[in-house]
């Protein structure tokens, strides 16, 4: 039903709208020939978009509102998503598995080279996210310097590497080892704070990494980087190019799995209780008999042993870092992979990861509109669907289907 | 049982305990009764390790557990139900109840407990796959009050259960917590503001003012004290 009220809502929204945009999309003064060009077209198009825009947004809303009023609050009906009823019958699940497995082994004979490399770099991705997860997703600590991590394995391997003639295979632990470590050294200092106190913290702990990695020349070479990293061997024998990124590639798809099963089991663990009695409540959780400390620096322990494996890979696959790759931006991504994907669900960080990174990759076109619409999505997101895209699975229906006793 | 000796809490420089002394014995229901701010609620944040003592002692069967951690002291028994009741919110009622019984590792057992406590709290049993967040202020104080028990306490400390609660609810619960102690022989450690309900549970109670107990003696002399009567019965 529209209302008179609501026109005029979506009317006011476009007024508004005109006036904000009016020094940008309607003057342009022309330095060249000293005059003013007045573009009145771009303002009665952005009234119309906005109303339009303004309208449609407003029933959205209204829809939303009214199904969450018809919801009965004394039954867990959070919503299950499609994605999850196929999960739950057996009947889709394994045709489902069986496709996708055969998907991820051919994915390299059907694919170029260029599609190869992106997906590894997507599964990257995936890993940092299933990392950032536990710290964000499961304990509830707010990280936005999880990049450091990152860094900190990438530039242990290329620096192992540079030293110590130390291969990929003795990296990749030591490099998760050494993240950890840092992580650690992060936590420790940190356990006292939670929420915007602590998102601040870790915001500076990544800019301090970076800064670190960027002007300490005689460590860490500067902002010229260290190349001549060599890519992951395979019992000595040499690879092409091709080889060597088909094989990348499915050392990826192991370590995502590895990291699947790790992280799964952790979340079913005692551990992972105690991350989710933290996330929840922090005072409940210390008269549950929880270690806070323990809990929290495992979490930040755990999550950065993740980053600084991927750090490894990134620097393997690239061959060459330096300490641009590690800015704040990455951060961000990494965290919206999380909250997009959904908090504390695997499934969910997987998809926000394909989507986000993937995504960006195919629409180059419109890769200078891509922080405009990063920005919509997530707003989008957070309004219809604050779960995430595939929400943590615990809170739809872990327990609904066990017998009660 | 438990053996508060000349116990100081600072929060910073302000002090909010001075020179603590109770003693609670074996199967006792103690409550603490003072007015806003008397240090009620310090006096159990201390016990259990979370706000630690700047002097004195703190015994537990005999065993000083000052300065332990607070996992440390739970893991010894004493249980404690936080003021405001901190429910975990987006866990189901079950979760939150196996979360109570975190430190355990003897599942048959829990799951006994866990329906010792369905029995006693029947309508947790009802609401046990709802997330604790929906959970009524009656409900979610049986489910704190439940929780705790998970633990298996030897001490329950309670921090006023009966915080914003409809009067029949209070009356309720606090049935139950005698309940509690009677059949499992739980000692119970019982800050409240509701002091005349306190007093008709408790066995003995303590009356505190400005971080310093100022009386001591069984409920039903405190019951019948007129100071106590004019400062805390309104009578």
């Amino acid at each position: 039903m529209v209302t008179f009220e609501e026109i005029k809502k979506s009317f006011l929204a476009c007024i508004w709208f005109m006036f904000l945009t009016f020094p940008i999309m309607v003057i342009r003064v022309n330095t060249v020939q000293n005059e003013i060009e007045w573009r009145w077209k771009n303002m009665i198009l952005i009234g119309i978009a906005s109303f339009i825009l303004s309208f449609f947004w407003r029933n959205l809303f209204r829809q939303k509102i009214k199904k969450g009023k018809q919801k009965d609050p004394y039954e867990n009906t959070e919503k299950i998503s499609i994605f999850q009823k196929v999960l739950k019958e057996k009947k889709y699940y394994f045709p489902g598995t069986v496709a996708l497995c055969f998907f991820v082994i051919g994915f390299p004979l059907l694919f170029s080279l260029y599609q190869i490399n992106i997906m590894i770099t997507a599964l990257i991705y995936v890993m940092l996210g299933l990392g950032l997860n536990i710290v964000v997703g499961l304990a509830g600590l707010l990280d936005l310097g999880y990049v450091a991590f990152y860094a900190v394995g990438a530039y242990s391997y290329a620096l192992l590497h540079y030293h110590f003639g130390i291969g990929f295979w003795i990296a990749l632990p030591l490099g998760g080892l050494l993240s950890a470590f840092f992580g650690i050294l992060l936590g420790y200092p940190v356990l006292r704070l939670r929420g915007d106190y602590l998102a601040i913290v870790t915001l500076g702990f990544g800019e301090i990494i970076r800064l670190i990695l960027e002007n300490w020349n005689e460590f860490s070479f500067g902002p010229s980087g260290i190349a001549n990293i060599p890519r992951p061997g395979f019992f000595g024998i040499k690879m092409s190019l091709e080889g060597h990124t088909i094989y990348l590639y499915y050392l990826m798809i192991l370590l995502v799995l590895f990291t699947i099963f790790v992280v799964n089991r952790l979340q079913n663990s005692r551990i992972g209780r105690a991350w989710i009695a933290l996330r929840e409540d922090e005072i409940a959780c210390q008269a549950m008999g929880i270690d806070k400390a323990k809990t929290k620096l495992t979490a930040f322990a755990l999550g950065a042993t993740w980053a600084g494996m991927g750090g490894v890979i990134f620097a393997a696959k690239t061959t060459f870092i330096n300490p641009a790759s590690f800015t704040i931006w990455e951060s961000i991504i990494i965290l919206c992979i999380v909250v997009l994907g959904g908090m504390g669900s695997i499934f969910g960080v997987i998809s926000g990861a394909m989507i986000l990174i993937l995504l960006p990759e195919y629409l180059r076109a419109f890769s200078e509109y891509r922080m405009l619409i990063f920005g919509v999505v997530l707003v989008v997101m957070m309004i219809f669907r604050p779960g995430g895209i595939i929400p943590d699975i615990r809170r739809a229906y872990k327990y609904k289907s066990k017998e009660t006793h | 049982m438990l053996k508060l000796i000349d116990v100081q809490t600072h929060y910073g420089k302000i002090q909010a305990l001075r020179d603590i002394n109770i003693e609670i014995h074996q199967g006792e229901i103690i409550t603490l009764i003072g007015a806003n701010g008397a240090g009620k609620s310090t006096t159990l944040m201390t016990t259990c390790g979370i706000v630690p003592p700047s002097s004195g002692d703190i015994l537990f069967n005999g065993k000083s557990i000052v300065h332990m951690n607070p996992n440390r002291i739970v893991a010894m028994g004493i249980s404690q139900v936080p003021e405001g009741r901190h429910i975990f919110p987006y866990l189901s009622v079950k979760e939150n109840l196996d979360m109570g019984a975190f430190l355990r590792d003897d599942t048959d057992q829990i799951r006994k407990d866990m329906n010792y406590v369905f029995e006693i709290f029947p309508i947790l049993a009802e609401r046990q796959h709802q997330q604790g967040g929906t959970l009524s202020g009656g409900e979610q104080q049986m489910l704190a009050i439940s929780r705790a028990l998970m633990a298996k306490p030897k001490l329950l400390l309670l921090d006023e259960p009966s915080l914003g609660l409809a009067p029949i609810i209070v009356r309720q619960i606090f049935d139950i917590i005698k309940k509690i102690n009677q059949e499992n022989n739980t000692t119970i450690f019982l800050v409240e503001q509701n002091a005349n309900l306190a007093l008709k549970v408790a066995d003995r109670g303590y009356v505190m003012e400005n971080g310093r107990i100022t009386m001591t003696d069984s409920a039903g002399n405190l019951l019948a004290n007129d100071d106590v009567r004019k400062a805390y019965l309104g009578i």
